[in-house]
């Protein structure tokens, strides 16, 4: 750089045709879809190694997820859960906490609401729904909350303790279904009551996904309002910068920690009670179906950024959808798009590590000054 | 003439180290320029100095951590090379760090074996205890060897270190700074143990220290740096304290206190009877009496690791107040985002890139950091970025930050312009206390001369000023108040005007 020094001072921010925020937007976006595109490669390398097409693999993946009708009402619908479950990890993770547990939340979300349903049948199905969403809220908030508080008040590592409190709720779900919440007509899959019918989330007009998307789509617009547009997020992100810088400027660091953590855990506890409201129809085993873990690899790719959360949380709801046809056509175990994601979360993780180092985007950068 | 390192013979009594003309450059910057020193078989030679005089980066060229630009090394009077810490060893050269460098869920027995360069891979315990045991036969004190070090206390660990040095067959030691962790009594006792081995010739001992109490008790030589050059020493017997505190400070008359108006203010900050435990945890923190009235700068002097930094914390909210308290114009102060508001208190820690900055966030959030949930007299809930656009663009402008756009993440900043963004942050508006750290640690020359003078600007319009800094120039240039901290204490005080640079060299090396 050898600039003279009155033109580095002051707001020469925009030159030409970029200004430097907006250089750095195209690094942020461009980043993640490398790493999405480069674990894509290496897994078509993994394909061809097993003796599969890995050409045949994906455009199966674009049909079953993303190819029809049918299909996007498919992917919609399992996208809503995953939007909420996502929000678990991104909204901690701006205050620098690692969050891996949110599928406790939804689980207990989702018992919660059962269990409202239960309790209270003969409520307004208004009323109901209001609380069912309540309790799931109330749940996973206080769930994911907790850890939060363990960290800020014990120095409990956040990613540990969010991960095993996730075990502990499973077994609690199963020890409520199973045995004091179980409706005695479940026989075979033990579950609460069904809800009553009036109380089922139905679908939206129009496109056959049910009222659970709204939801999602909804709260991660919420997310990245309260994080971009107002102060408590700007005090939030203060934190996830250097908690160091907020205590000297008297921010509550603890309380921010606490408060972020809880409302990802309600978030995510209200993807359970959506899956109960409109998917299950009563709280049982099944609430415990892994959106919680994809939901970080979803928070991962979308770089903790609400908005970005949406498409994301598409993409792999569509991958996910994908499963089983890809299992019946290529006789390939169900688990293989677990390998897909698992190849892409790496290279995501390795992106973050080459953040400003890539020649393109220094050329980009240089363009500026 | 090379002697190879891995012939060499380490001769079972102490020996002797010399550096001739030892130079060492980083860039431009001279940490060391032309040092001789000569350090006789079976002595206890300290070497003295302040921060940043260049007694670290003289003992890692010793130990082979650093390659020194230009100089020799002679042991026994042969010339040696040493190109890295393995070939200091074999010549019987070792070093004891100021912190430890045992494994704590190890006992003692456990540390000392693997720190032997030919551990083979299966350690027949039996007969190495037997040698063990017979090697603390030979020496002058013990440590338990079959408990785990981490139950050990401090003084037993550095006792320890010092064993493991001369098990290792270590016949110069230099120890740097070894007391800062122990008690003085533990201190005592361990210098006692170095001072019976250099007596009896078994071991050399260049001993890095601040502490004069230390070298007079047990020390025979001293050689004091300043500013990367050896500056004088000698026979601890024919030196006064005053004359080795003149050599390490040198002439500071240089200094001209910068211009002041007269202030008489009131006091804003008091600080009483308050105790705090220290970053270790060992010893306490307590300061008696302290307060800074408006329009008056209190520089505080010490020497690092003296309980300034544990003050900063307490001031800025950051380390509760076991006993005492601290108040700010007469009302009780927590240092809460709310109280620093109201009472117009503002942070200027030191190394502000690691404390006082989001590295990752642009210049103008970092800017906007004091200002963002607060404006005309009401809190905010949305926040305003075209506020924050203009508070930057003209703080940018007012504080000649150079940086290529207010985007820009500060961490992309050199260390002067970060300063100035947040001294541009901290000091706009009105400013009744301002609290700083070693505001100038690393700056450029310029850099330092502008933000003194900003400073010495809120000063003169009424702000009480603390400043803590390890560069005595900055107290004495900044200061309308001296006081100086020591051992967690504040031990002396003293008007700026016709400050006597030898007393307050003596109290911050602890000798009072």
């Amino acid at each position: 750089m050898s600039l003279h020094v009155d033109e580095m001072t002051g707001l020469a921010g925009r030159t030409g045709f970029l200004t430097e925020a907006g250089a750095r937007r195209i690094e942020a976006a461009l980043l993640p879809l490398a790493a999405l595109v480069a674990g894509m490669a290496v897994f078509a390398l993994f394909l061809a190694l097993l003796g599969k097409s890995p050409a045949e693999f994906y455009a199966l993946v674009f049909k079953a997820g993303f190819g029809t009708a049918f299909s996007w009402t498919n992917t919609l619908t399992r996208a809503a859960p995953l939007l909420l479950a996502a929000l678990c990890v991104a909204l901690p993770a701006r205050l620098g906490l690692v969050i891996i547990g949110g599928e406790g939340a939804i689980v207990l979300g989702g018992v919660a609401a059962g269990a409202v349903a239960m309790l209270m049948p003969g409520l307004p199905a208004s009323v109901g729904i209001a609380l069912m969403a309540l309790a799931g809220m109330a749940v996973g908030g206080f769930w994911i909350g907790a850890v939060g508080a363990l960290r800020h008040l014990r120095g409990v590592n956040e990613t540990i303790s969010s991960l095993l409190m996730a075990y502990i709720a499973i077994a609690l779900m199963n020890h409520l279904i199973e045995g004091p919440l179980r409706d005695p007509a479940s026989l075979n899959k033990p579950s609460t009551a069904p809800l009553p019918e009036a109380w089922r989330i139905g679908e939206m007009p129009g496109i056959g996904v049910h009222w659970g998307l709204a939801f999602g789509i909804l709260a991660c617009i919420l997310a990245f309002v309260l994080i971009e547009r107002t102060t408590v997020g700007f005090a939030a992100r203060i934190v996830g910068g250097n908690v160091r810088a907020a205590e000297i400027q008297g921010l509550p660091a603890g309380t921010l920690a606490i408060g972020f953590t809880a409302l990802g855990g309600a978030f995510a506890g209200l993807a359970g009670m959506v899956e109960v409201a409109a998917i299950h129809g009563s709280a049982n085993a099944s609430l415990a179906a892994g959106y919680g873990y994809t939901g970080i690899l979803i928070a991962f790719l979308a770089r903790h950024n609400g908005l970005a959360i949406i498409p994301a949380a598409i993409l792999f709801a569509g991958i996910e959808a994908s499963s089983g046809l890809v299992q019946r056509r290529m006789d390939l175990p169900d688990a293989t798009v677990l390998v897909l994601e698992g190849m892409v979360f790496i290279a995501i993780l390795l992106s973050d590590t080459l953040q400003g180092r890539i020649r393109f985007l220094a050329f980009l950068e240089r363009r500026l000054r | 003439m090379r002697v190879p390192a891995e012939h060499h013979q380490i001769p079972p009594r102490a020996i002797g180290v010399e550096t001739i003309g030892m130079t060492m450059r980083f860039g431009a910057f001279t940490a060391l320029n032309d040092v001789s020193l000569k350090i006789e078989a079976g002595a206890f030679h300290v070497l003295l100095g302040e921060n940043g005089a260049g007694k670290s980066t003289l003992v890692k060229c010793m130990m082979g951590f650093y390659r020194p630009t230009a100089g020799q090394m002679a042991v026994e009077g042969r010339e040696v090379e040493v190109p890295d810490p393995r070939a200091a060893h074999d010549l019987g050269l070792g070093m004891v760090y100021q912190h430890f460098t045992l494994v704590p869920s190890l006992t003692a027995a456990e540390n000392l074996v693997i720190s032997r360069a030919d551990v083979p891979a299966r350690i027949d315990w039996k007969s190495e205890r037997a040698a063990l045991a017979a090697f603390m036969e030979t020496m002058p004190f013990s440590v338990p060897l079959d408990v785990p070090v981490g139950r050990l206390a401090a003084g037993e660990k550095q006792k320890l270190e010092l064993l493991k040095q001369l098990y290792l067959g270590r016949r110069f030691l230099i120890l740097d700074e070894p007391t800062s962790v122990l008690t003085p009594a533990e201190a005592d006792e361990l210098l006692g143990m170095v001072r019976g081995l250099t007596t009896a010739g078994e071991l050399t001992c260049l001993m890095i220290s601040h502490k004069f109490r230390e070298v007079t008790a047990f020390a025979d030589a001293v050689s004091v740096l300043r500013r990367g050059e050896h500056v004088g020493g000698g026979k601890v017997a024919d030196l006064s304290t005053a004359e080795m505190a003149a050599m390490m400070i040198g002439e500071k008359e240089l200094v001209r206190p910068a211009a002041r108006v007269a202030m008489n203010g009131a006091p804003v900050l008091t600080v009483t009877a308050a105790k705090a435990p220290d970053r270790s945890g060992l010893k306490t923190i307590a300061i008696d009496d302290l307060h800074v009235r408006a329009g008056e700068v209190v520089g505080i002097a010490g020497i690092s690791g003296n309980g300034q930094m544990e003050l900063m914390e307490i001031l800025s909210g950051q380390r509760p107040l076991a006993a005492g308290d601290v108040q700010v114009c007469g009302t009780p102060f927590r240092a809460t985002r709310g109280e620093m508001r109201a009472l117009n208190v503002r942070t200027l820690p030191e190394e502000p890139l690691r404390n006082a900055c989001a590295p990752k966030m642009s210049v103008a959030e970092n800017i906007f950091f004091r200002d963002f949930d607060f404006a005309g007299g009401k809190g905010k809930f949305w926040l305003d970025r075209r506020r924050m656009a203009a508070l930057a663009a003209r703080l940018i402008g007012e504080y000649k930050v150079k940086t290529a756009s207010p985007d820009t993440p500060i961490a992309a900043l050199s260390g002067g312009n970060v300063q100035r963004a947040v001294l541009a942050r901290e000091l706009s508006g009105k400013v009744d206390l301002l609290l700083i750290a070693n505001p100038c640690f690393g700056l450029d020359f310029s850099a330092v001369a502008e933000i003194r003078a900003r400073i010495m600007a809120a000063r003169n319009q009424g702000a009480a000023v603390l400043l803590i800094s390890e560069d005595l120039d900055e107290i004495l240039e900044l200061s309308d108040r001296i006081l100086v901290m020591s051992d967690g204490a504040i031990v002396f005080e003293t008007p700026a005007a016709g400050a006597d640079i030898g007393e307050i060299g003596k109290h911050m090396a602890g000798h009072h």
